[in-house]
């Protein structure tokens, strides 16, 4: 079966022209199943969220999409009539941005935000479109007269959930989330997730899912890609991944953030600054940063794709030079 | 009692190798609190702010009778969600805020309630802060030698032709090297990280006995956030600086502290050894926290249920007696009659529910 989602080489910038354009998203590879959810991980500036904005199709001028290709249930949404794409969006694919309980409209009621979204796509009647929305709310666990109430009458993590009802009330297939719980605490963030993950069982759409945030990414994802200077460095199941990291800057990650509630040891965090893009180093991007770079090679060579044959890849000199494949 | 087993089996697992480096020859928080004098000593801090509109005026009752203190050399970690307070205390502590009643004694020294300007100073050069933001907490218009060398101006840390040499050094001491390479930048010219530095530089320059560090990680992308807190916990080594660790992240403030307090509401409940708070949290709040905290090495294998019911109060309106009994699974006719008063649950570990 086809996956959901399929990202083929993909290639983002941002210029007007050929020339002038700054490559952001370099090569991504990646495919989201149905009812699955990946996660994609980085540093500010990894181009996780460029790289969302393009599958999802909302990207703006002056991004561009300059090159590889983006199947949606196996139709290529680079090759398809912008009406057809406005169809897709919200009905198909929707997304919820980060900080994004401040999109919604502060001088309209969330019904008539709901009702709007609705029209588009066809419902025709209002009585349908907020018996559509009642269903959401619940889901949402959220109480129904919230419906006819103004954004600023909700808390952040209340709004945070009406959006997250909006986004979801055309039951799309596939669901983009940009650190949807980021602007939040810590406990209103554990229940959203978990709502999430409880529509996800029982609506089945696919996520993909950017936070900076592994250690919760971890607990919320099947399977995470890493990203760094723009291309995915290592993908692999999560669980695989979290006990088993194959990539010098996975690890370097993992050991960025301390654990809970054991002994408290010394941790080192991550050297060096990510790369500018418009320059970046030759051969590995992560190699000045690296602490097991090979003179000679990560510094010359682009590194090659190893893999176990299965789900976990990694883009490494390292394991090439031991002459083993990962797993 | 199982609990003294517990807590020591806890308390030897804070020996590690690394530990000892970090801890060995500073107070740790058992003799922290017996020691000579506290570097801060807060009794029944309260702040509140007047809202409303006329005819509808309305008290908000941001923070109610805090007692904290915090020994020399020590780390106290104050953890809590947004609106609990917690940013409130410090910059109460700091007067950037004039507190509405208690008392606040640095070095064993009271400040009035309405210090006279110079009394201010007194206070600020012993009490410094670090902000959150380092994007917004530097002038823009300042090249990073302003930012560092004005308090050393403004609280006469030394005659005026040792300045650049002491401005070097403390750009030195928070890893801004060479210091030469800085001193002409503008804080436009640096990284969020870098940012961050000159902001603890700029602090350092008082030559303060406490830093007040508001949540000073939160802003900064996750790979650097650690470095950050290793170099604070660099200068308490290397300075013998106490401080207070304002934070919303329960990970990084264990990582961070040697007690751990947290907030809820306005309100102090609970209070202990880090790892203790850690390990076994006995506020029911405080036990709703630690769930909810990403915790990737416990989570394979488990299938764990999240519940969490309703909001904090709204603090224009407190409920009568625990702010958190609206919300607390496992509260009592007498949590709503009175806010409990602190019980001993362990070595320094206090906590203020009626469970106990």
């Amino acid at each position: 079966m086809a996956p959901l989602l399929e990202l083929r080489d993909l290639h983002v910038g941002y210029g007007w022209d050929a020339k002038s354009t700054t490559t952001i998203v370099r090569g991504v590879n990646l495919t989201v199943d149905e009812g699955e959810v990946v996660g994609v991980a980085g540093e500010s500036g990894c181009g996780k969220t460029t790289l969302a904005n393009a599958a999802a199709g909302l990207l703006e001028p002056p991004g561009r999409i300059t090159g590889g290709s983006i199947l949606f249930q196996g139709r290529d949404l680079l090759n398809i009539p912008a009406e057809e794409m406005r169809q897709l969006h919200l009905a198909q694919i929707s997304m919820v941005f980060q900080a994004s309980m401040n999109i919604l409209n502060p001088v309209m009621r969330i019904r008539s935000q709901f009702w709007d979204a609705m029209k588009v796509h066809g419902v025709s009647s209002e009585d349908e479109a907020m018996e559509r929305a009642r269903e959401m709310f619940d889901r949402v666990k959220l109480p129904r007269q919230f419906l006819d109430a103004y954004p600023h009458q909700l808390s952040g993590g209340m709004r945070q959930r009406a959006v997250i009802a909006l986004s979801l009330v055309l039951k799309p297939k596939l669901v983009f989330l940009d650190e949807p719980t980021t602007a939040l605490d810590v406990v209103v963030q554990r229940s959203i997730v978990q709502m999430l993950n409880e529509l996800r069982q029982d609506l089945g759409f696919g996520v993909m899912f950017i936070t900076h945030d592994l250690s919760l990414l971890v607990e919320i994802a099947d399977k995470i890609a890493i990203m760094y200077a723009g291309a995915i460095v290592e993908e692999a199941p999560a669980q695989q991944l979290y006990e088993a990291p194959d990539h010098p800057y996975t690890k370097s990650l993992m050991t960025a953030f301390p654990p809970l509630g054991s002994a408290r040891t010394r941790m080192e965090g991550l050297p060096g600054t990510p790369p500018d893009m418009r320059s970046l180093p030759a051969g590995c991007a992560f190699t000045p940063r690296c602490p097991s770079a090979i003179e000679g090679v990560c510094d010359r060579v682009p590194p090659p794709e190893m893999t176990d044959g299965q789900a976990h890849r990694v883009v490494c000199h390292l394991l090439d030079q031991k002459g083993a494949s990962v797993g | 009692m199982a609990r003294l087993t517990a807590s020591s089996a806890t308390s030897s697992t804070r020996k590690g190798p690394a530990l000892v480096s970090t801890l060995g020859t500073v107070g740790i928080p058992a003799g922290a609190e017996q020691g000579p004098v506290p570097a801060l000593e807060v009794t029944g801090l309260t702040k509140t702010y007047q809202v409303g509109t006329i005819g509808k005026p309305k008290v908000v009752h941001a923070l109610t009778e805090a007692d904290l203190s915090i020994g020399r050399s020590e780390i106290v970690g104050l953890v809590g969600e947004s609106g609990s307070g917690k940013s409130t205390f410090a910059r109460s502590v700091a007067f950037l805020e004039r507190p509405t009643a208690g008392t606040i004694k640095v070095d064993g020294q009271t400040i009035s309630l309405k210090p006279s300007a110079g009394e201010l100073r007194q206070h600020r050069s012993k009490v410094q802060m670090i902000f959150q933001d380092p994007y917004t907490s530097l002038d823009p218009l300042h090249k990073i030698r302003y930012a560092v060398a004005r308090p050393l101006k403004t609280f006469d840390v030394a005659p005026s032709d040792q300045h650049p040499a002491i401005v070097n050094q403390i750009l030195t001491e928070v890893g801004l090297t060479p210091p030469e390479e800085y001193l002409r930048r503008y804080p436009y010219q640096l990284s969020g990280g870098q940012r961050q530095r000159v902001g603890v530089a700029r602090a350092l320059a008082a030559r303060p006995s406490l830093l007040l560090a508001d949540e000073p990680t939160s802003m900064l992308d996750v790979s650097i956030r650690l470095n950050i807190m290793n170099m604070l916990l660099d200068l308490r080594q290397s300075q013998g600086l106490s401080m207070l660790f304002v934070t919303h992240d329960l990970a990084g403030a264990s990582y961070m502290s040697d007690r751990i307090a947290i907030m809820y509401a306005g309100h102090l409940i609970e209070m202990g050894p880090a790892q203790d708070v850690m390990s076994e949290p006995r506020h029911p709040y405080t036990q709703l926290l630690r769930r909810a905290a990403p915790d990737p090495a416990s989570h394979f294998g488990r299938e764990t249920r999240f519940e969490s019911r309703g909001d904090p109060p709204d603090l224009t309106a407190l409920p009568e007696g625990c702010p958190f009994a609206p919300r607390c699974p496992q509260a009592r006719s007498e949590c709503r009659s009175a806010v409990p008063a602190w019980r001993n649950v362990g070595p320094n570990h206090k906590v203020r529910c009626v469970l106990y």
